[in-house]
């Protein structure tokens, strides 16, 4: 790799640190065959999100200065989460705001802080990927990044590229699953009530995967299909666009890998 | 349904159990939202017109008290008069004065969320006044004891079903073979019976969509007429208006009305927009005698001053909970008080006090698209945030939150330590999962696993794996 | 002043830092300028055509909206085109006529069997013929104002509402209807009621399905008068 290939700073994030390694992996992957040099600093846990949504801008404020020290060194940061790097990119600046200093870092590190597919395309200028998957895949917008980042057509430009792969549209792709953070908790009713209406409509399509951007949307949907019993596939779009399918989807087990 | 904000997760579990609210609210997500949508894209000025709409309701609330005093200034010049009511009970016995010198016994009202917001309704009855609510979904809700589930389609929360079992029960006169299966046939017989009632009343009631600076007017936006009947026949019509239903100008009241119906119904313009100015002039032959507009504050100008102020713009168009997926899932009554969705959900705790509807601004993903389609721009997940804010530091967040966020703080702030124990997180729900990859329950878990399996970890955390890679490859 | 207003301003004040008159002099002179210039928003350049368009594009909006037009080429065919317009629907030949001496001197006696009263509306009526102001092209509204010759009951009461509409009435935007109702009530004033009516009544209510003649009335007839050379004459400023 050349001396003059950016630094990027992969923040994996908490859920896919915990519950998906391999998403971390393929956007590594995807980045590094983009032409940049990959570095996941240890020094990362979460961005604040929960704390932040839940009112509390003290600890968020703790948490938003540690991913700063963390990734500010970096040429980007890259997240495979488009709510986390809306966090960072929309939120950040604003909640330092009192700190003029830290507020100033933030901003700087606002500036190069991307979600994942859209920096492929929009900063790296990918136009496609190597990789096939065999079969048809339906395209969840995440809402974060949907409507804070603008993120539409990225992800779907490049799994046109896929070989094999049909992609199904979604309708009401842009309608909330119901995950929502600690709401699809503190909530479950309404939750389940949303994250039903977005597994009917999947099933509708008749797409064998269920693809998006997000982790926590992801295992809220691949939960409810799970306990439907459905045999939709649910997948972060990294894995595919990687080319790293080989994992179980998300909450299947070994035997339901598919033949 | 319990009409208290308190009681919003009660209902809400009610809510979503129940068939026919189901039904009903269907009509919402189809209707509303792809005739929005087709009246966009006509209009190529939209968002232009958005922008502008938020610019002038910006100024206006910057200059809130200067507006006021031209408005009432132009508007007292017509022969009108003004009546300040800091209060809700101030407008309510303002109401009730006007009426009793007039010596009212009916009292036709066009539909008026401020009416609402005061329990007016109650009020007149209470004190010997039939209030008459002439807006059909508002005569409607008021048959049944209601409020209005939708702050412009009031009776959205029923099927066509439900509303010929109403008028059954309630017009007597009603032959049992006649029809009332198609909506055109209830909508003839409200017309008939709200016929009588417009010709009898002795004073209308209406609410305003704008009062304007420039001529001291107000300004009522109907598809029905009704607004117009209530108006134009009595001899007394009284305006009940916040005060941040001011604009400086017909122009700006214009651009504002360019969104509004766009996106409220998505109907290029409603069928009346009605402007009145004072009472009856000379050689008039009909219109109201006297003209009186209640200014209702209730809480208004303390948002003004912090940061709620830009909640303070919404026109009442109904966009953010005709787009909101809770709204779509729970309906308007669940919320327990006047406005519904988003936009109740940052105006109820201004209005009645953050430890009265302590969930409103919880039970939100912060999906966004409420923001993404309000014309005057409101960041309404911004707001909400705000008041989880003012929760958060008033220890009104439920204890059991609180303890969770700090232990997770502590720990992401430890980055050693949090790899440990997420570590140790992932093997063991890998473990407990199994071969199946999922778990059905969990201990602690239960609002997770109540209603959806739980994907297991993959077993190693990604910065083990991470670490082992660069200790093979080197970094 | 009463102590509501005292307490409602002293709010709103201390909420905007308002301080003393002199140090408030650049927000009042925000007031006044706006309240002075009166600018206009963006204005949609679907409107922004030559009058014979303009004129078009009133006709197809108030069609989209379910109002009927009818296109006569001088105010003497009024009586008769309302003739026809009760024939077709099947009305009783009797009307109820705005007060105003443009419409009473119409030639009335050249339909005998119309029965034509004037004055506001009485609950029975049928159907009412009115003047307007204006017409607004953007979406095919009536702007009509009220007055001893324009009573508004006649715009909402009868079942059927029939307008008169000159061709040099109609306007591209909204702004243009304000601008007339300016040059002849003047600035900061208007008349007691100013409608602006696209199409007629309807209600939404029951089950989002659209339904025609809610409490209005049922049925919005348009007799647009010619008045125009088809949109190269000088226009007439209503």
């Amino acid at each position: 790799m050349s001396e003059t290939a950016p630094r990027v700073g992969l923040f994996v994030t908490c859920l896919v640190d915990l519950f998906r390694p391999s998403v971390g992996f393929a956007a590594v992957k995807l980045l590094e065959a983009a032409g940049c040099r990959v570095a996941a600093p240890r020094a990362q846990t979460c961005c604040g999100q929960p704390a932040y949504n839940a009112g509390d801008r003290h600890d968020t404020r703790t948490l938003a200065a540690q991913v700063i020290a963390a990734f500010e060194d970096f040429d980007y940061l890259v997240v495979p989460s488009g709510s986390c790097a809306a966090m960072i990119r929309e939120h950040y600046p604003a909640l330092l705001a009192d700190n003029p200093e830290l507020a100033a870092r933030a901003g700087t590190l606002a500036a190069k802080t991307f979600e994942l597919v859209s920096f492929l395309t929009d900063v790296r200028g990918v136009t496609g990927v190597e990789a096939a998957f065999e079969g048809s895949a339906a395209y969840h917008d995440a809402c974060s990044g949907l409507r804070e980042l603008g993120i539409h057509d990225q992800p779907r430009a490049l799994l046109a590229t896929v070989r094999g792969l049909r992609l199904e549209e979604l309708p009401d792709a842009d309608v909330c699953c119901g995950f929502g953070g600690t709401f699809c908790v503190k909530y479950p009713e309404i939750s389940d009530t949303m994250v039903t209406d977005k597994v009917e409509r999947v099933e509708q399509t008749g797409a064998g995967t269920l693809l998006a951007g997000d982790l926590g949307c992801l295992l809220n949907m691949a939960g409810k299909l799970q306990r439907r019993g459905s045999k939709v596939q649910v997948r972060h779009v990294a894995e595919v666009l990687a080319g790293m399918t080989d994992e179980p989807a998300i909450g299947a087990g070994v035997e339901d890998r598919k033949g | 349904m319990d009409s208290s904000p308190r009681a919003f997760k009660a209902n809400a579990r009610a809510a979503v159990k129940d068939p026919q609210l189901k039904r009903a609210l269907a009509h919402v997500k189809v209707g509303f939202i792809g005739k929005r949508a087709k009246a966009v894209a006509r209009l190529p000025e939209f968002d232009a017109l958005r922008d502008a709409a938020r610019d002038i309701k910006v100024h206006t609330l910057d200059h809130l008290d200067l507006y006021l005093e031209r408005y009432e200034e132009r508007m007292t010049a017509q022969g009108g008069q003004v009546h300040w009511c800091p209060s809700a009970a101030d407008a309510r016995a303002a109401v009730l004065d006007i009426c009793r010198r007039v010596g009212a016994k009916t009292v036709t009202k066009g539909k008026s969320m401020i009416s609402e917001e005061i329990d007016l309704n109650q009020h007149l009855e209470a004190n010997g006044i039939t209030p008459v609510e002439t807006d059909l979904g508002e005569y409607i809700v008021q048959l049944r004891g209601e409020r209005p589930s939708h702050i412009i389609a009031p009776a959205v929360h029923l099927t066509k079903d439900l509303i010929e079992a109403d008028f059954r029960a309630h017009h007597r006169h009603l032959p049992p073979e006649r029809s009332l299966e198609e909506p055109r046939e209830l909508v003839e017989e409200a017309r008939g019976i709200l016929r009588e009632r417009f010709l009898a009343a002795d004073v209308g009631i209406t609410g305003a969509n704008f009062l304007v600076a420039e001529t001291g007017s107000s300004i009522i936006v109907t598809n029905e007429g009704n607004g117009d009947l209530t108006l134009a026949l009595p001899r007394v019509h009284i305006v009940i208006a916040s005060l941040e239903k001011v604009v400086p100008t017909l122009e700006d009241a214009t651009t504002i009305l360019r969104v509004l119906a766009r996106s409220a119904t998505g109907q290029e313009f409603s069928t009346y927009t009605t402007v009145s100015t004072g009472p009856r002039r000379a050689g008039d032959v009909d219109g109201p005698e006297e003209y009186h507009v209640i200014l209702l504050d209730n809480g208004r100008s303390e948002m003004l001053a912090g940061p709620f102020r830009d909640a303070l713009r919404c026109i009442r168009c109904g966009a953010c909970m005709n787009h909101c997926p809770v709204y779509h899932a729970i309906g308007g009554h669940a919320y327990g008080w006047v406005y519904p969705g988003p936009i109740g959900a940052v105006l109820t705790p201004g209005l009645i006090g953050i430890e009265e509807a302590g969930d409103l601004p919880n039970a939100s993903t912060f999906c966004g698209r409420c923001e993404a389609v309000c014309p005057v721009r409101i960041p309404l997940p911004k707001m909400m945030r705000h008041w989880r804010e003012r929760e958060f530091e008033r220890h009104l967040t439920p204890r059991a939150v609180r303890a969770g966020l700090g232990l997770w703080t502590f720990l992401a702030s430890r980055p050693e330590l949090y790899h440990r124990v997420t570590g140790l997180a992932a093997r063991l729900l890998a473990t407990l999962a199994g071969r199946k990859g999922r778990l059905r329950s969990l201990p602690l878990a239960g609002g997770w696993t109540g209603v959806r399996d739980l994907p297991a970890p993959q077993g190693r955390t990604f910065h083990a794996l991470w670490a082992e890679r660069n200790r093979s490859t080197g970094p | 002043m009463s102590a509501g207003r005292d307490a409602i301003m002293g709010s709103l004040r201390r909420a905007l830092k308002r301080g003393a008159e002199e140090a408030d002099a650049g927000a009042r002179q925000a007031v006044d300028r706006r309240l002075d210039e009166f600018p206009r928003g963006p204005q949609p350049a679907r409107a922004q055509i030559p009058p014979a368009a303009q004129v078009d594009l009133f006709e197809a909006m108030a069609v989209e909206q379910a109002a009927t037009v009818a296109r006569i080429a001088s105010l003497d065919q009024v009586p008769a085109a309302v003739a026809d317009y009760l024939k077709a629907a099947n009305l009783a030949p009797k009307l109820r006529l705005a007060p105003s001496p443009e419409l009473e001197n119409l030639p009335w006696d050249g339909q005998p069997m119309i029965e034509v009263e004037t004055g506001r509306a009485e609950g029975r009526d049928q159907v009412s013929l009115t003047g307007a102001v204006a017409g607004i092209a953007e979406t095919g509204t009536l702007l009509l104002a009220s007055g001893p010759e324009a009573p508004t009951t006649l715009n909402f009461l009868p079942d059927n509402h029939v307008v008169v509409l000159k061709a040099s009435q109609v306007v591209g935007a909204y702004e243009d209807g304000w601008d007339r109702l300016r040059e002849t009530y003047g600035r900061g004033h208007l008349p007691r009621t100013v409608n602006f009516i696209t199409g007629p009544s309807r209600t939404a209510d029951i089950e989002q399905t659209i339904q025609l003649g809610a409490h209005g009335p049922r049925r919005l007839h348009i007799l647009l008068v010619e008045d125009t050379e088809s949109g190269n004459g000088p226009r007439d400023g209503g």
